[in-house]
């Protein structure tokens, strides 16, 4: 066995592939995020959409998008490793434990908030990538150039009271996956520091909830507009 | 004080085991846990009953040879060891649960006694500097500096009684291996071996089937001997910068 796999067998190893996965992730959603903004502009959609389709031609945001998909997938299947291997480590749990007089709950529940992060994700792609990629889309002409309307499709989306609610419940889970991976990734890469730390966590705390909120936002303001 | 005694009783590790009650009166408030324990075990005794076993051995909180998981957290509800835990902790008429230490790495030998032989085996991985024979050197003769001699004081600390293990979700054994990398790590003296030190108690502690951290700090809020985190994060990085540079391949 090569260094390099036994070092990614480690619980270490794996625990690295975590936390770099997820800061990527991290990473990707505030360029989701600031994107997704642009939904709120009052222009129909025309920067969003002109957006959108910049972001379809640029190759670059196409090799990312495919990593992005990769690190997404290589977070979950470690997930699932880690979260077997620790529970095979207590084969016998306690009868009695007061595990949240030590803990944070969000920390001690990464893996059923990620489970249902993921649930929201395979909605969230089959109404919107699968869609836009493949699917029959409206389309709008700006200045004589013709585009892909995905401002309508998701204005259409939004203006049904149920997918708006499992968005913002969603995104609600999301905070609590963040509240704690935020800090947590940093403390696995070994960034523990009497100078930063304090700050990593306060930066993990805001971004935990400003970031889920200003995303939970997007739906509920469109769905207003809608009325 | 009036007790009711909920106790983990197992004959051996092959033995399913189970709860067992026990009402004990005349405890009081100012005795120890584990004397509490002992005036269990006499009336159990004079009864012709095997007694409860547990583990202790100085019962001045310096060796980390007790345990138990008392009322769902390890040591129960004081942040001390066992032995330096008082009745006056509890209320009369209180139902007490007591079970072992609970981790695949330390399996039950008897009611409330596990094997922890786990983290001696962490320690022999790599957990020991190299000193050349001969004479004593002179103290102080390496300067070291005081910040530095006392993280590593704080990381020396460690008794060793698993608590960490017990209280993590994960049965993870991160905070005590650590403590030990970080300890030898700091010092001077600890150079030699820095990088296969922590490579090797890595790899051990992987091997005795203990868990992966999750970062959920319990460790550190339920060690008798206050044993901070920032030691697991300086272990992630002396091993991610030894597995990288070292020369073993
Ligand atoms: C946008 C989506 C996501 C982001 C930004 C994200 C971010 C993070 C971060 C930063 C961590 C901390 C890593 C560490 O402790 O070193 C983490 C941990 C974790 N994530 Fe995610 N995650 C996302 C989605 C998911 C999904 C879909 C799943 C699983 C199905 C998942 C499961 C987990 C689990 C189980 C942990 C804890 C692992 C452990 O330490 O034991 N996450 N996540
Ligand atoms: S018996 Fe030695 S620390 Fe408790």
């Amino acid at each position: 066995m090569s260094w390099v796999s036994k070092t990614l067998k480690s619980t270490l190893g794996q625990k690295l592939l975590m936390a770099l996965t997820g800061l990527f992730l991290i990473l990707f959603l505030v360029v989701h995020l600031i994107g997704n903004l642009q939904l709120l502009l009052p222009d129909n959609g025309e920067s969003f959409n002109l957006y959108a389709e910049s972001m379809a031609q640029n190759p670059l945001i196409r090799v990312v998008s495919i990593g992005n998909f990769a690190f997404i997938l290589l977070h979950v299947v470690y997930s699932i490793m880690l979260s077997r291997y620790n529970k095979s480590s207590r084969p016998i749990d306690y009868a009695m434990s007061k595990a949240s007089t030590n803990s944070s709950w969000s920390s001690r529940n990464m893996g059923i908030l990620g489970t249902i992060i993921l649930i929201f994700l395979l909605v969230h792609l089959k109404g919107f990538y699968y869609e836009i990629k493949f699917g029959e889309m409206p389309m709008v002409d700006y200045e004589g150039v013709t585009y892909k309307n995905v401002f309508a499709i998701v204005a259409a989306a939004y203006s049904n009271v149920l997918y708006v609610a499992f968005y913002v419940v969603a995104m609600g889970f999301l905070g609590f996956h963040l509240s704690h991976g935020f800090a947590s990734a940093f403390q696995t890469l070994g960034l523990n520091h009497v100078k930063y730390s304090p700050l990593i966590q306060k930066v993990g705390f805001g971004f935990a909830i400003v970031v889920p909120a200003l995303f939970a936002l997007i739906p509920i303001v469109m769905y207003i507009q809608s009325l | 004080m009036n007790l009711t005694l909920k106790i983990w009783r197992q004959k051996n590790n092959s033995d399913k085991g189970g709860f067992k009650d026990y009402k004990l009166g005349g405890v009081s408030k100012d005795m120890s846990f584990l004397e509490m324990l002992d005036v269990l075990n006499e009336e159990l005794s004079a009864k012709g009953e095997d007694p409860v076993h547990f583990d202790h051995d100085c019962r001045e909180g310096i060796c980390g040879m007790c345990s138990l998981y008392i009322n769902g957290k390890p040591h129960g509800p004081q942040q001390t060891t066992t032995c330096q835990l008082h009745m006056r902790s509890f209320n009369d008429g209180e139902t007490i649960t007591i079970e072992p230490w609970r981790a695949k790495a330390f399996p039950v030998l008897k009611d409330l006694v596990t094997d922890r032989s786990a983290f001696d085996r962490i320690i022999q991985a790599g957990g020991y500097v190299s000193v050349n024979t001969g004479g004593v050197p002179d103290a102080n003769e390496i300067p070291i500096p005081k910040t530095i001699a006392e993280m590593a004081m704080d990381a020396a600390q460690c008794i060793g009684c698993g608590a960490c293990v017990a209280a993590c979700k994960n049965a993870s054994a991160m905070l005590f291996t650590s403590a030990k990398v970080s300890q030898l790590a700091l010092l001077p003296q600890g150079q030699v071996e820095r990088k296969t030190r922590a490579e090797k108690m890595v790899a051990q502690m992987d091997a005795e089937g203990f868990g992966a951290c999750t970062n959920t700090g319990a460790c550190e809020a339920e060690c008798p001997k206050g044993i901070s985190i920032t030691n697991i994060a300086r272990m992630n990085r002396e091993y991610f910068s030894a597995v990288v540079s070292s020369q073993n391949v």
